[in-house]
């Protein structure tokens, strides 16, 4: 076979279901208190710092880490069951997400000893928001075409130009970005750029926040004007954030936020058709729960095989393709079956008002941390096509 | 599974290797490749692999089993291997030994019903049965007033009008008018009908996903060698994104299908779990083989629709057997009410259980 893909059926150990509880738990506990509302999944509240550091103080943040940097040195299966019940339960998890799945795991492997005294801890405790530097305003998937410039100087770098979509720039401490070191070569297109740690809040960088169809400004433009970035922030080889950028994306892109952004409206019409549903919306449920459950298992078979030390790359790129369309359509598919939807349902309401939201969310889903486009491009290089 | 890592499924692969090569067995217009294959088959013991040594049996593990029908499906065998390894399974539930030669279940769809009278006869109509036709014995699972019961029937008792599935492969009726089986006796506790349509859905889903394992190989490969405007194919984006989805499903009916196998593999018992599992498997892999089924012949244009080129053979049965078993329709209905009837907040408490 050329096409050797595999998703093992890999099972989440039994420690894992004791986990769930309490995260269950205290998910609830944070439920009655106030602090969120399950059914709101617009997450106007979403940052959330009193309920960063509690996660935080549950030792659920860089849960995967070295003990000596604030971690716990769980399993990415733990981790995993952590990130799930957290979205499904539409918990705000903004000012923690991108630090702890992406932000920390680059700081680990790159960053300086003291730079990863500093900073993990604070990650772990919940106090800390990063964001990521990639897109500008004349590149974004074409990542390797990014302009903005890091200028040598006295002991440092001095940074101009614009990052472009920048989500949480606006609350965000700390931003991983691709900055130019040198020019591209002839030989290699992607030569040239480097990966720094950006200490945000600063004079010389401007964040202007940007409208989205949601209603929302969550991501931002971010200007760079003669900022400086001293040395010990550069992660990695100089010019040779190429090299850093691919094995991560196995973690950006399998987990259970690529499934589940729009999995609220499910819910809800299970709520709304009652336990006696017509042919027709109990075959519509049956083929979404169907489809669910599939790519739950394919999400989950690639973070075992994460967690065995392998870079799926490729496999990981097939759940978010598919779970990124499957999640865009969802709202579309409920909205369809929510059409005979009695009058009387008693959260009628709650359903439209999600389903609003989750139809305006949906065209996002297939673009953000790697577009569809670019995803098949990757699958059909493994596939030996290109 | 690209690679075979158990003894079972390397001895059947050989097997196919030899005696199921697809352009061989296309060639071939009189058939004369199936006794071969079968024999050779049987030598090995792999169609009654679920049946215990004492019961006549190879006495494979579930687990194994189902790996040999998934290889099964990328070479899309087309003799009654996984019927007879389901018929020895079901009589093995009650410690009925399988005879030889070539079995089939009866009832085949969820809606077909076979009743066990006082007299102890059976009777019934059921439609869909895979390979009737072909085979020496049912294994048959019918409905009398103590419950469920599990028997072997002659299959010269019953009458079977041949038909034809979209795979070309036969897809029979078989009536049983009060028609006396060899052996009789009570299913187990808490078995019924459901059970065996769930299995054999698994069975199924398992060989539709080894049939795009396949599609997708031999299209990546067409797609390497065919040159369409001074270029190879595999070099348009167009191309390369519908084989990216084409991978997309043959990746999620294998994850859908081997999960379920290891489901059930592992099960003490059929509860919503394992109900999830394989009705959700039988679904995912039929939805796959339409859509992938439909790239795979995209991308081999006009070739692939003629009948000596062997993209058929698996993109027709893998669409031929969504129908077996209960089709995914009937299985998202089921699904569906079982959903519903446990209330909006015990789904995801359902789904984050496997």
């Amino acid at each position: 076979m050329t096409a050797a893909l595999r998703f093992d059926p890999i099972r989440l150990p039994e420690k894992c279901e004791q986990l769930r509880k309490e995260v269950r738990a205290f998910l609830a506990e944070e439920i009655a208190a106030g602090t969120f509302d399950p059914h709101k999944p617009n997450r106007e509240d979403a940052d959330a710092p009193e309920f960063s550091r509690r996660v935080g103080a549950k030792g659920w943040l860089g849960m995967t880490w070295p003990k000596k940097y604030g971690g716990q040195e769980r399993s990415f299966l733990e981790r995993y069951v952590v990130t799930e019940e957290m979205r499904v339960a539409n918990a705000p998890t903004r000012r923690f997400f991108v630090a702890d799945r992406q932000s920390g795991p680059v700081l680990l492997k790159y960053a300086p000893e003291h730079i990863k005294m500093d900073i993990l801890p604070r990650i772990c405790r919940g106090e800390i928001c990063f964001a990521i530097g990639m897109s500008e305003p004349n590149s974004g998937s074409d990542l390797f075409a990014a302009k903005t410039r890091a200028t040598r100087t006295d002991g440092g770098y001095l940074i101009n130009g614009t990052k472009i979509w920048t989500s949480s720039a606006h609350i965000a401490d700390y931003m991983i970005a691709i900055f130019r070191t040198s020019q591209p070569t002839k030989e290699n297109r992607r030569h040239g750029l480097t990966q720094f740690l950006v200490k945000m809040k600063q004079p010389g960088i401007k964040v202007n926040p940007i409208g989205q169809i949601t209603g929302q400004y969550e991501f931002n433009e971010v200007v760079f004007t003669d900022f400086f970035v001293p040395d010990d922030h550069v992660l990695g080889e100089v010019d040779g954030a190429w090299k850093q950028a691919t094995s991560e994306l196995a973690y950006e892109r399998s987990g259970p936020e690529r499934f589940l952004e729009t999995y609220y409206v499910l819910t809800e019409l299970v709520r709304a058709v009652g336990p006696n549903p017509d042919t027709r919306s109990a075959e519509g449920i049956g083929r979404l729960v169907a489809q669910l459950h599939t790519m739950r298992r394919m999400s989950v078979s690639v973070a075992g095989m994460l967690q065995a030390g392998k870079e799926p790359v490729v496999e990981a790129s097939i759940v978010k393709d598919i779970g990124t369309v499957w999640e865009q359509q969802l709202p579309h598919r409920v909205r369809d079956l929510a059409a005979f939807v009695e009058e009387t349902a008693t959260n009628r309401e709650t359903l439209e008002r999600q389903l609003d939201f989750a139809i305006k969310t949906a065209p996002k889903l297939t673009i953000q941390g790697g577009t569809t486009e670019v995803l098949r491009g990757i699958i059909a290089r493994g596939l030996g096509l290109r | 599974m690209a690679e075979s890592d158990n003894i079972v499924v390397e001895t059947a692969e050989k097997i196919f290797a030899d005696l199921a090569d697809p352009q061989t067995i296309n060639n071939d217009k009189k058939g004369s490749w199936q006794a071969p294959l079968w024999q050779a088959l049987s030598e090995a013991g792999l169609p009654l692999s679920w049946v215990p040594d004492d019961l006549g049996g190879s006495g494979a593990s579930l687990a194994d089993g189902f790996a040999l029908l998934n290889a099964a499906g990328r070479f899309a065998v087309a003799v009654p291997l996984a019927e007879t390894m389901l018929a020895g399974w079901l009589l093995a539930q009650v410690k009925i030994a399988s005879p030889a030669g070539e079995m089939t279940v009866l009832p085949a769809s969820p809606k077909d019903r076979v009743t066990l009278d006082a007299d102890g006869a059976l009777s019934g109509r059921c439609r869909g049965v895979p390979f009737a036709k072909a085979a020496k014995h049912f294994a048959v699972l019918a409905h009398g007033k103590d419950g469920v019961s599990i028997a072997l029937v002659d299959s010269a008792k019953g009458r079977t009008e041949s038909g034809l599935n979209v795979g070309y492969d036969h897809s029979d009726i078989v009536t049983l008018d009060k028609v006396l089986p060899v052996t009789i006796k009570p299913a187990p506790k808490g078995f019924d009908q459901t059970a065996l349509m769930l299995i054999g859905g698994v069975a199924r889903s398992l060989q539709i996903a080894g049939a795009l394992e396949s599609m997708l190989d031999i299209s990546v490969r067409y797609s390497n060698e065919r040159v369409a405007f001074e270029k190879k194919i595999s070099k348009f984006q167009a191309v390369q994104h519908n084989l990216a989805r084409l991978a997309g499903e043959s990746a999620a009916a294998l994850a859908a299908a081997t999960s379920a196998a290891d489901a059930i593999a592992n099960a003490k018992s059929f509860d919503d779990e394992v109900y999830l599992e394989a009705a959700a498997a039988k679904i995912r892999c039929a939805e796959a083989a339409e859509k992938g089924g439909g790239i795979a012949h995209q991308v081999h244009g006009a070739i692939g629709f003629t009948i000596e080129h062997i993209l058929h053979r698996y993109s027709l049965r893998a669409l031929a057997w969504r129908d077996d078993f209960g089709s995914e329709s009937h299985w998202a209905v089921e699904l569906g009410k079982l959903v519903a009837d446990r209330g909006a907040d015990e789904l995801w408490p359902l789904v984050a259980s496997r």
